[in-house]
């Protein structure tokens, strides 16, 4: 259970850091959001790991017996907040393509002298 | 249960969809709404300070959830100042936005409020998942108006500002993690008392966990080496845009602060080395590299960008250094360099839609109202550098002074002094190619005003293309009244600044203030 999570943290933030620092839009979209389902799954373990466990006291049950209600809140918020993110992101993405022809996230030097030279 | 703690979040959560929803259509009435409910903020950050200046630290408990089970809102005097300089800074974009950028994109009162809204629920939570929350509102609301007006590079940058911040999320989310997989809670006050029973396994991981939410902070304040978002930012951002993102970079130096002090870098706390080996040396470079920028600086914006830049170096330079003393005297500079590096954005603002061929570039170029608007930069850029008499030279002035218990004093000295100097030179040169060289050109050569292919409308003489002023005007009268206010009277701000610093020295105040609010015992 250990190995299996944290591998898959380890996995996810990998790619997600690899695609992040890719030049085009799209793969920094992709990689963004590779890295919040890794900080999802981070979020579940900074709970503790338990199986089998209700969330909330029950009785006839030890006080140790439970899963800790608090991260999967934190998951539920952090998936809200980053499927907003990701959305707003994908329409600056295009919106962007479409300013410029191009889905490099870079600026390059000439485009710097156009915009000047436009305003 | 004061109600007054949630008003500064509630007023432009209420104000912003109704802008966005109901006087979408008439810019007039989006204009009197906003500007009424930016002025009542500027009443409430008022009677913030007021309460608070008695030294008492209050809380608002949200749905009467008792701390550390439920949010709670804290106001301390550090607080509310800050809430004032947001509500201060507010009223001087509103002013300026009302000369007509506002009527360049869609909704941008509404995405302002959503961003005070955000400012303001950051400074006054006790929660770290709440401040998260907050972050990420004030961002949202942030990426909006980056791009507000639309245009290539805008857009660019951008996506490149959301990257960076998405990036920064991250970090902060495994920042918290890591914190209440050690501590058990997000609560600030129950952290700052846990903080000092982590058991010795554990302290590695929240040293981890500690770290990543200063670079988090870090990366919001645009410290170096995680400062190269900021000037390409601020640049391509609309002026009054950029203006008002200078109190976003504050929100990062207030995380700051707020965490330093309450719990995580405390004199003689375990985590207390992370402040001063790594605080200082990276504030001096964010210094050094600032300075360099407004003079390496290819156009105005950027220019601008810089020297706020290089504030940002010095006001963690003096909040680094961990007495009272500095940090009183760092807050007084960042109560002025927020206001002047917002006005310094929307001055330039003025010069560039004046100059339709060389726009933000150096390239002398003549321009109408050039005695006026030169005026105003001359006045602009003396606050910005902090030459005397202004309430710039009093802030680094006393932040020397404070920095002179240290061992480190000569090399900070020599710092700021050198980067002083530095600043001066790059506005300097500023102020004789855009402004003077630019005015001996138009006298050799009359017809060259006005000769631009770019623009669709012809024009025929420079006096056609002279453009209002009373608004702009209005906006950066009022905040060069309040900075003459903290120059004119540095006695009673300092005061309290003071008192704001020695509340902040002793966390204990806050934990109990938040943990054993009077009269639980009753309940």
């Amino acid at each position: 259970m250990e190995l299996l999570l944290a591998s898959a943290i380890g996995v996810f933030t990998a790619a997600g850091v690899y695609l992040v620092l890719r030049p085009r839009t799209f793969s920094v979209v992709m990689g963004l959001s590779f890295l919040t389902y890794a900080i999802n799954f981070f979020l579940v373990s900074a709970g503790r790991l338990a199986v089998n466990m209700p969330d909330i006291l029950a009785k006839g049950k030890e006080l140790g017996d439970y899963a800790d209600p608090v991260p999967p809140a934190l998951v539920l918020t952090s998936i809200v907040i980053s499927f907003g993110m990701t959305a707003i992101m994908v329409v600056m993405g295009v919106r962007g393509y479409f300013e410029n022809d191009s889905d490099h996230v870079n600026i390059t030097a000439t485009e710097e002298m156009i915009a000047r030279s436009r305003e | 249960m004061n109600h007054l703690l949630i008003l500064p979040i509630l007023l432009p959560a209420v104000i912003a969809p109704l802008l966005a929803m109901a006087v979408r259509n008439d810019i007039v009435l989006a204009r009197v709404f906003s500007s009424a409910a930016t002025f009542g903020l500027v009443i409430i950050g008022c009677m913030m300070v007021w309460t608070a200046s008695d030294g008492q630290i209050r809380i608002y408990e949200l749905g009467a959830w008792k701390a550390p089970y439920g949010i709670v809102l804290v106001l301390d005097r550090l607080s509310a100042i800050m809430v004032l300089l947001t509500a201060c800074l507010a009223t001087v974009v509103q002013l300026y936005s009302m000369a007509g950028w506002d009527t360049r994109g869609n909704h941008f009162y509404s995405l302002f409020h959503v961003l005070l809204m955000g400012v303001n629920g950051a400074f006054l939570t006790g929660d770290l998942f709440n401040l998260f929350v907050f972050f990420e509102l004030l961002l949202i609301a942030s990426y909006g108006l980056m791009v507000h007006g639309g245009g290539p590079t805008r857009f660019k940058a951008g996506l490149q500002y959301i990257s960076i911040n998405l990036v920064g999320s991250v970090i902060f989310l495994m920042g918290l993690g890591t914190i209440y997989s050690v501590t058990g809670t997000l609560n600030m006050a129950h952290f700052a008392e846990r903080i000092s029973q982590v058991p010795e396994s554990d302290q590695a991981l929240m040293a981890v966990g500690a770290s990543l939410l200063l670079v988090v902070f870090s990366l919001k304040a645009a410290l170096v080496p995680l400062h190269f978002w900021m000037p390409a930012t601020y640049s391509n951002a609309p002026p009054p845009v950029a203006a008002l993102f200078s109190i976003m970079s504050k929100v990062g130096v207030y995380a700051m602060i707020r965490f330093s002090d309450l719990s995580l870098l405390q004199q003689g706390g375990p985590f207390s080395a992370l402040g001063t080996q790594l605080l200082v040396p990276c504030a001096v470079l964010t210094l050094i590299i600032g300075s360099i920028g407004v003079l390496a600086a290819r156009s105005l914006s950027q220019q601008a960008s810089f020297v706020g830049l290089a504030s940002i170096g010095t006001i963690l330079i003096s909040f680094g250094m961990f007495t009272p003393e500095s940090q009183a005297a760092g807050l007084y500079y960042m109560l002025h360099s927020t206001l002047a590096v917002a006005t310094l954005f929307l001055l330039i603002d003025l010069v560039i839609v004046r100059r339709p061929g060389a726009g933000d570039g150096f390239d002398p170029q003549p321009f109408p109202q050039q005695g006026y608007l030169s005026a105003l930069f001359f006045v602009g850029a003396l606050f910005v550098i902090g030459l005397p008499p202004s309430s710039g030279f009093l802030g680094k002035l006393q932040i020397l002074h404070s920095l002179r218990s240290t061992s480190e004093w000569p090399m900070l000295w020599g710092t700021i002094l050198v980067a002083s100097f530095v600043t001066l030179l790059g506005f300097a040169q500023t102020g004789s190619l855009v402004f003077w060289k630019s005015s001996a050109a138009s006298k050799t050569d009359p017809h060259s005003p006005g000769e631009n292919p770019h623009n669709e409308l012809p024009v025929p003489d420079s006096s056609a293309k002279a453009l209002p002023l009373a608004m702009p005007s209005v906006a950066i009268g009022v905040a060069w009244s309040l900075l003459i206010l903290l120059m004119v009277f540095p006695g009673p701000v300092m005061s309290y600044l003071e008192a704001t610093t020695e509340q902040l020295f002793d966390p204990q105040r806050y934990i109990s203030a938040v943990l054993k609010p009077a009269g639980a015992s009753e309940l």
